[in-house]
């Protein structure tokens, strides 16, 4: 056997090992891949398309706009406080409403309603919203996020699951998830 | 002796390292970069180790779980022995770290130091800095409280706005559709294992370039770097003009890395740790989250850009902050190194520092936050209200109501988003006052939907009001000339 032969046999066996260990390392990145993009494909669980409650229409006059909470419906024991979730409810004539999320739609942070004024302020930047919602200054771009709502035997439901963000909003522009007030720039 | 002499021997045969040791500790380096100057690097690492011994520590007693990480906080300030001083420890060794990273950063730069060869050592101290703002980033997460959980808020919002991949990059870091329990998982792990393990291979590539290429020179005017003759230059001077690393240069390392502590110490001692504010509780809206230190400037950034440049401001600045440090020794890679002869590259860091100062003193202040409890807490000023009639008292009264003080002071008093108004009736005709109320404009929200014809009148009777002493409110000269057409002089109360 000749030297050149002998190293390229070897040669070869190497390039094999490295493509067998290749090969298993792409079979293993599949289930690593999954499972570290668990929380993007939304594999919907139970409790994703549920309707909350926020409680009894009693709670929220017509004509005024009332602070609620409710536990968000994706929660693990674990989760302490962070499972509640702040909202505005506007009851605008007894028939309609409108349920804000807490987020303000410039950076998220928790909006205050002035009841006084009819307006909503930010405490980060000074965005400041009327009381439908619509955006009246300050930095942010567009509204107040508004979830969907329904009401049944006397109790307003409305569909939460996901933190309102600028981005996440337009996303679902077409969804009753998170409606849209204005259309994103 | 001869015990010593053994055991060193039997030692060597076995752990053959001894060669390294002294490769490294007696390598040649010039002489003058024996200096003050350059420590800050070795500052960092000795940062970064007590970083690693009191983040341990503390992870003896922290609970990475949304429900139990802010109560952990407590009894560490509270209940442990000296619980409080290692999270204080910890705490401004963060910030220090972070400065002194900074710091460096700045004098590599000034001093040439990324020039030819030592492009790539630049290039990881890059890749440096931005795991060292990332631990400070995920630090403050790890602190569960109310700063922290809005923080999140904010950083999903900035980082939703990434066209396409937004959304899922929130839902990758918040773990989940909101803000909780995997959230603070995935940051512990962010903060405990991934980035100090990119943290730690960074710094040792880094070393070795640095003890490979060896230290940067003294710049001297005029000694300009050729890619042809560098090495050879910088070989021929550490041998004519060198002193061994250990111990020509190393003892200024020592005691300033020494130093360092004991500002941290001093620090630790002195403010006590960070926090925790408010339990992390979403339905608890009284607050008015703030970011760490060293992203207050961000903050400030977000408030005074306009609206529609805020979004291409966030999502492009970054990338061409970011490709003009990586690029930076790739097209510099050659000249002059001393910063006598590189004005602009003294401008550069001036312009930065003062940029970056005066944001973060705004951010301080944050003039553009309303002052959410103003109209309820803080009284009207009582020169306001002195020899007034009814009217402007009922006017001062809506003034407090329609949350106008949140956002104007009276007397420094109350907020500063909008301008002062203590003397806006020389500014502004009553016509015009009734246009900023009703109408709104600026950043200023419009009221007239909100106040009744009586609320407006008494309100704008009240902004009349606001002028100093000697001064009359302003009036629109062409009002009289309307109004009475028979006077045609001008009217005589016109300042
Ligand atoms: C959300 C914060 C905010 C609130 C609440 C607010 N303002 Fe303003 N206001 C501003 C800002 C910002 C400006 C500057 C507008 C501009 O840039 O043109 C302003 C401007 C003004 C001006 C013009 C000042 C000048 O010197 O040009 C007046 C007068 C005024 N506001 C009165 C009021 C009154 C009265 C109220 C309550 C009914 C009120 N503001 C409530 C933010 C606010």
């Amino acid at each position: 056997m000749t030297l050149p032969e002998g190293l390229s046999r070897r040669t070869l066996l190497v390039k094999l090992g490295i493509a067998f260990n290749a090969a298993i390392a792409a079979v293993l990145a599949v289930p690593i891949v999954r499972y570290l993009m668990s929380p993007v494909i939304h594999e919907r669980k139970g409790g994703y398309d549920a309707w909350v409650s926020l409680g009894n229409l009693e709670q929220f006059p017509p004509g005024q706009t009332r602070f609620a909470t409710y536990r968000n419906p994706v929660v693990n024991p674990w989760d302490g406080t962070t499972g509640d979730i702040a909202c505005w409810v506007r009851n605008v004539d007894g028939k309609s409403f409108q349920v804000f999320a807490i987020n303000c739609a410039h950076l998220g942070c928790p909006v205050r309603w002035f009841p006084q004024s009819s307006l909503f302020l930010c405490p980060c930047h000074g965005g400041a919203y009327y009381q439908d919602g619509s955006r009246a200054s300050g930095p942010p771009e567009r509204g107040l996020f508004e979830y969907g709502y329904k009401l049944e035997s006397g109790r307003l439901f409305i569909k939460a699951e996901e933190m309102p963000t600028p981005g996440s909003a337009c996303k679902s522009k077409n969804s009753d998830i998170v409606r849209e007030i204005k259309p994103c720039a | 002796m001869r015990l010593i002499k053994t055991v060193v021997d039997w030692l060597g045969v076995r752990l053959p390292i001894d060669a390294t040791i002294q490769e490294t500790a007696g390598h040649q380096v010039p002489r003058d970069t024996a200096s003050w100057f350059y420590v800050f690097g070795s500052a960092a690492l000795v940062v970064f180790m007590l970083q690693i011994i009191t983040g341990i520590m503390l992870a003896f007693i922290y609970v990475p779980s949304a429900g139990q990480a802010w109560n952990s906080l407590q009894v560490l300030n509270h209940n442990v022995t000296l619980g409080w001083f290692i999270r204080a420890m910890h705490g401004w060794g963060s910030d220090f770290m972070v400065a002194i990273v900074l710091i460096h950063m700045v004098q590599v730069f000034l001093f040439g130091a990324y020039k030819f060869p030592r492009e790539l050592t630049w290039v990881v101290g890059i890749l440096l800095l931005i795991v060292t703002l990332g631990m400070a980033f995920t630090g403050q997460v790890l602190r569960f409280d109310q700063d922290a959980y809005w923080g999140l808020g904010i950083g999903a919002s900035i980082a939703s706005r990434v066209p396409i991949l937004g959304p899922p990059t929130v839902n990758l870091m918040l773990g989940g559709p909101i803000i909780a329990g995997a959230t603070l998982s995935r940051f512990f792990a962010l903060h405990v294992f991934i980035i100090p393990g990119l943290l730690i291979s960074f710094v040792v590539v880094h070393l070795l370039m640095v003890l490979r290429l060896g230290i940067n020179e003294w710049p001297m005017p005029g000694r300009v770097v050729r890619k042809a003759t560098y090495i050879k230059d910088y070989h021929e001077l550490t041998k004519r003009d060198g002193v061994p690393f250990v111990p020509g240069a190393v003892y200024k390392d020592l005691f300033f890395g020494a130093f360092i502590i004991i500002a941290i110490a001093a620090c630790a001692i002195y403010f006590g740790p960070f926090g925790p504010s408010g339990a992390p509780d979403p339905t608890i809206i009284q607050t008015a989250p703030r970011p760490d230190y060293f992203f207050l400037w961000l903050y400030a950034v977000l408030s005074l850009l306009p609206p529609s440049m805020e979004t291409p401001a966030l999502l492009i600045g970054p990338v061409i902050v970011l490709a003009g440090l990586i690029l930076l020794p790739f097209i510099f890679g050659e000249g002059e190194k001393s910063w006598r002869r590189r004005p602009i590259a003294v401008l550069t860091i001036l312009l930065s520092a003062v940029a970056l100062g005066t944001l973060t003193k705004l951010a301080q202040f944050a003039p553009w936050s309303p002052v959410m409890d103003a109209w309820s807490e803080i009284p009207v000023p009582s020169e306001f209200l002195q020899n007034r009639t009814a009217l402007e008292r009922q006017g001062a009264l809506v003034f407090k109501l329609k949350q106008c003080h949140n956002c104007h002071s009276l007397d420094d008093q109350g907020g500063k988003r909008g301008p002062a108004l203590d003397a806006v009736a020389v500014r502004l005709t009553p016509d015009q006052l009734i246009r900023q109320v009703i109408q709104g404009g600026g950043n200023m929200p419009a009221y007239g939907k909100n106040l009744s014809p009586a609320e407006t009148t008494a309100l704008v009777a009240f902004l009349e009001t606001l002028h100093p002493a000697g001064q009359l409110p302003a009036r629109d000269a062409s009002r009289t000339l309307a109004l009475d057409p028979q006077d045609g002089t001008a009217p005589a109360s016109k300042p």
